[in-house]
């Protein structure tokens, strides 16, 4: 075995020698047996047969002559495109434009719907939800039950989101506003991630409440703010004011477990009450932010684990019945949207859409590529014929077609690769949102990569193949004796079939993006219910900055009426989170005065709420419709009392006058009566329904962490620069962070931002190949028919019928092509409708648009073919031939 | 496996893979060069076998990276260069199992030429 390996390999001169040798033995023979030498020699070499045949079947048994071809083939490919390069580059950036687009949109795919948190096998990894209403919060002791009586799971862990003012210098001065997880001791483990640097923090170290001091600071977090030093590790940092230890680094693939959002830094639940004030950690009943996250165990069935959870609540039913309720549970992934299943959903059927237009995008370059090649093949028939002539097999001058095929579609593979690669780092790089650490990272993984070689091979092969039947059918002995033959088939050939089809993807293409940005221009034009222009949104911690609980109301107090003093300011308010901002919004049970039984079956609604103090509804420009707004009065001492909206007091009351002055509850029992009624607005998002709302008085119902709304029609820079030295005067240690509302409204139109400009990107894709596939098309039309229509200008054609006769068919593709995209894009925007909201395409100036933009690409595309034909000049013509 | 098409109209042509046994054979009489063994095949088959002697190399030279025979430059009877071949134990093992195949193949082909007859 070793010995063949080893052995020194026969020299081809050495077989020849052997060769030579036989044949003289041969007619050593015939001589000894009474020939002539030269008939010996004639004998010798006819019992041998051919002696270079023999030498070429040693020579192919030693190399792999397949490979030496191949060889042959690529470098000759190389130089054949080398030579024509305006043709190879167009094919090459058709192709890496159309595989970019397919690379990105399954990038994102893959990161929102297969991989959304790059985890180690991350299909085993589940979140605990509350059956009743799939909520995911739950109580620290019965995450602690759930944890340590389950049987399904190698571990079950928690994580909830947190702001901390984060200092690094020692005593704690100048804290920046930081987001981080508050998890489990067993976070890490439970995830099998293991630290960049230094190490992470384990069940091990929790003993009891702040027992574990520690940090872990996310890879992003460390480089940005600690430049990569390694020193980092063993620091102390300080989270509101107490100080913790950074004993480690997160990998960077790393990203937490919440779809899009980065942490800074990790640290242990156990901490809650340093980090934030107050802790959840005792309390069973109150549902606190703690997210549930577990990795099943090996040949569990999710139904198993939830029936194994099921046990656990009854069983939590039974002992705390004054705490637990309802505790049935189940599972599920981690998945892009949260529990959002609509969000979810109708960004699957968008990704689709996008995925199914990328792949037809693919496909309308092929036609494209197919259309060059197979030209490019008529040009070099005589190439071919001569190939042929020569003793050249077919199979041979396909095989070297397809290599130049397979040439262009891999150097447009790792073009396209490359390019998305960029789009995708600048997405991954990219925050939308500038408030939080929202990004999308898109991890382009093994996947990504497999796929764009796949594409660009398939690709390859498709358009490589559209000349076959040119080659087959080459008549050498014709082509060199006359000249390539024009022959024009009667019938639909596949490059036209593959042209409407394209045609009509670029005009649902059209169709869809404009349908898009009309959808959004208008939900921009809606009445919102409230005004965002010259408001700044300042959010102020009062935790951070050491408030709790009955300090916080004075300090707010003062902050407004600082806020009064800055020259220009008209109105200025707190709200605990501003409508149409990403941060937008709890809701709360309602129930009627009469009411007993105060169980969520029983609720007469759910009510976004707001706590807000008087001026609110100035600053937001909101109409008071009856009644009264806040007063300082408002306050812990005197009775209970809510504004609502039009649709709240309606559905509760039946009527607006009839709300005023009612009562109705809250979950808790409160009783709060209704002193005034505002118009109905958007809360959550400008492309939400109507939703009934309820706005409580924030001396009433405090928030710790609340938003600074402040009207003013000064600079938006000047104002946070006056706002910001105001709220210095009131305490140095605030943490704020500021933006305009419309900056706010921005982060809420996202989805439907984003599904607008990736329309559009592909919709000026389609309409590049269909101007390109076109224009291939026409202009090869005219070169065909130049001769006939010389003839027909000879013969007193005017230039309109020359022009017809030459354009005919493709102008009639279009068309045709044309009102099959636009109908298909009408029943595309169904789907529109569920992420840009008010998308329509019943809608004059869409259907307008879209006809003038197919028109404008069947202008561009024929103009040049047209002019050329018009310039045929026919006593040239025949001259020539 | 080519074989000479014209001329000795008479003469059979070789089935495909069955040089290889052939020259196994032919070796285990003791080492032979390249000419030996066609004439040895030739002779051996009362001329009823026509081993074009061409396809004759390329086969040895399969057969000696397989490691069934092993070759040597050596001079022949009357004092010419020639290289000789002979069979190696792998090589003995292969005649073995070759014959055996072979002696199945021609007794069931044989059965089924049989039956079709009667």
């Amino acid at each position: 075995m070793f010995g063949r390996i080893f052995r020194r390999k026969r020299s081809a001169a050495d077989f020849g020698d052997e060769l030579q040798a036989h044949i003289r033995l041969e007619e050593e023979r015939w001589c000894e047996q009474g020939l002539s030498p030269e008939e010996a020699h004639t004998r010798a070499h006819r019992a041998f047969g051919s002696v270079t045949h023999t030498q070429e079947r040693f020579y192919e048994s030693r190399h792999w002559v397949f490979l030496d071809q191949l060889w042959n083939d690529v470098r000759y490919a190389a130089r054949v495109l080398r030579k024509s390069p305006s043709f190879a580059i167009a094919a090459i950036l058709t192709l890496a434009m159309a595989i970019a687009a397919n690379v990105v949109v399954f990038s994102v795919t893959n990161a929102l719907f297969l991989r959304p948190l790059n985890l180690p096998d991350e299909q085993r990894i589940y979140l605990v939800e509350h059956a009743a209403d799939r909520s995911r919060p739950h109580s620290y002791p019965n995450y602690v039950d759930l944890r340590d009586r389950n049987q399904s799971f190698d571990g079950l862990a928690t994580f909830g989101v947190v702001g901390v003012g984060l200092s690094t210098s020692q005593n704690g001065q100048s804290p920046t506003l930081n987001w981080g997880w508050e998890v489990s001791g067993n976070y890490f483990d439970v995830l099998r991630i293991r630290p960049y640097l230094g190490r992470f923090f384990h069940a091990s170290d929790e003993h009891g409440r702040n027992s574990a001091p520690y940090i872990v600071l996310s890879y992003s977090y460390w480089h940005n703010h600690f430049r990569d030093d390694p020193d980092a590790v063993g620091r102390s940092v300080r989270l509101n004011k107490h100080p913790f230890t950074i004993i480690g680094v997160t990998p960077p693939e790393f990203h937490g477990t919440v779809p899009f959002v980065a942490a800074d830094f990790y640290a242990p639940q156990i901490d809650q009450q340093d980090i934030e004030g107050v802790n959840n950690l005792e309390a069973r009943g109150v549902g606190s932010v703690q997210v549930v996250v577990g990795r099943l165990k090996a040949g569990v069935t999710p139904a198993q684990a939830t029936a194994d959870l099921n046990s656990i609540g009854a069983y939590l039913q039974k002992t705390y019945p004054n705490d637990d309720q309802e505790m049935a549970f189940t599972i599920e992934h981690i998945g892009a949207f949260g529990s959002d299943q609509d969000a979810a959903q109708g960004t699957e059927a968008f990704l689709g859409a996008l995925m199914l237009l990328a792949g037809l995008i693919l496909l309308a370059a092929c036609a494209n590529l197919g259309s060059l090649f197979s030209a490019r093949a008529a040009d070099r028939s005589r190439e071919i014929a001569v190939r042929l002539a020569l003793g050249s097999s077919r199979a041979r001058v396909l095989r070297q077609f397809f290599t130049e095929a397979t040439l262009i579609s891999l150097a447009g593979g790792v073009m396209g690769l490359w390019s998305s690669s960029v789009l995708l780092q600048w997405l991954s790089g990219w925050h939308p949102v500038p408030r939080y650490p929202v990004q999308a990272a898109v991890n382009p993984d093994f996947n990504v990569y497999a796929l764009a070689l796949l594409l660009a091979l398939v690709s390859g092969l498709l358009f490589g193949a559209v000349p076959v039947r040119q080659v087959l059918e080459t008549n050498p002995y014709g082509v060199i004796k006359s000249g390539s033959t024009g022959k024009t088939r009667g019938r639909i050939t596949v490059r036209e079939l593959l042209l409407t089809v394209q045609i009509a993807l670029c005009a649902v293409l059209v169709t869809s993006s404009f349908v898009a940005v009309r959808g959004l221009i208008r939900s921009m034009h809606n009445s919102l219910g409230v005004d965002p222009r010259n408001v700044m949104l300042v959010d102020v911690d009062m935790n951070t900055a050491g408030y709790r609980g009955a300090d916080v109301p004075p300090v707010q107090k003062r902050v407004i009426e600082a806020m009064h003093t800055i020259p220009g300011v008209q109105a200025a308010a707190w709200t605990n989170v501003p409508p149409l901002t990403l941060d937008c919004c709890a809701t709360s049970q309602i129930f009627t005065d009469q009411t007993a039984n105060l169980t969520p079956a029983n609720a007469a609604i759910r009510a976004t709420t707001f706590r807000v103090s008087l001026e609110y509804f100035q600053v937001t420009h909101t109409a008071l419709l009856s009644g009264r707004e806040f007063t300082w009065n408002d306050d812990k001492t005197a009775p209970r009392v809510a504004v609502v909206n039009q649709r709240f007091a309606r559905r509760v009351f039946g009527s607006v006058n009839s709300a005023l002055g009612s009562d109705f509850k809250l979950g808790d029992g409160t009783r709060i009566q209704v002193v005034g009624v505002i118009e109905d607005g958007k809360y959550g998002s400008t492309t939400e329904g109507p939703h009934e709302a309820m706005f409580l008085p924030i001396l009433q119902a405090p928030s710790d962490d609340a938003w600074l709304l402040v009207q003013s029609p000064r600079d938006s820079q000047q104002l946070a620069s006056a706002i910001r030295s105001k709220l210095n005067d009131v305490d140095p240690s605030f943490v704020a962070f500021f933006q305009t509302w419309n900056q706010g409204l921005e982060g809420s139109a996202f989805g439907a931002r984003m599904a607008a400009m990736s329309l559009g990107v592909l919709g000026i894709m389609g309409a590049i190949l269909s101007v390109t596939g076109i224009f291939g098309m026409a202009s090869y039309a005219v070169s065909k028919r130049k001769r006939e229509l010389g003839i027909r200008m000879a013969l007193g054609a005017r230039s309109k019928e020359v022009v017809r006769a030459a354009l005919g068919p493709a102008v009639k593709l279009l068309f045709f092509g044309s009102a099959v995209g636009l109908l298909l894009g009408f029943l595309a925007s169904r789907v529109l409708a569920a992420i840009v909201y008010e998308a329509t395409p019943r809608d004059p100036l869409v259907l307008a648009g879209v006809v003038l933009a197919m028109a404008l690409v069947g202008l561009l595309a024929t103009w040049i073919p047209a002019q050329r034909a018009l310039a045929i000049d026919p006593a040239m013509l025949l001259r020539e031939e | 496996m080519s074989t000479q098409r014209e001329n000795d109209p008479g003469r059979l042509e070789l089935l495909q893979g069955t040089l290889d046994l052939l020259i196994l054979r032919t070796l285990v009489l003791g080492s032979q060069h390249g000419q030996g063994i066609a004439r040895a095949i030739q002779q051996t088959s009362d001329e009823e076998l026509l081993v074009e002697h061409g396809a004759l190399y390329p086969a040895l030279q399969r057969l000696e990276e397989r490691g069934w025979i092993s070759a040597k430059w050596g001079t022949s009877a009357n004092n010419r260069k020639a290289r000789f071949y002979s069979l190696t134990s792998a090589g003995h093992k292969q005649l073995a199992k070759e014959t055996s195949k072979w002696n199945r193949l021609t007794a069931a082909i044989g059965r089924i030429l049989e039956s079709e007859e009667a």
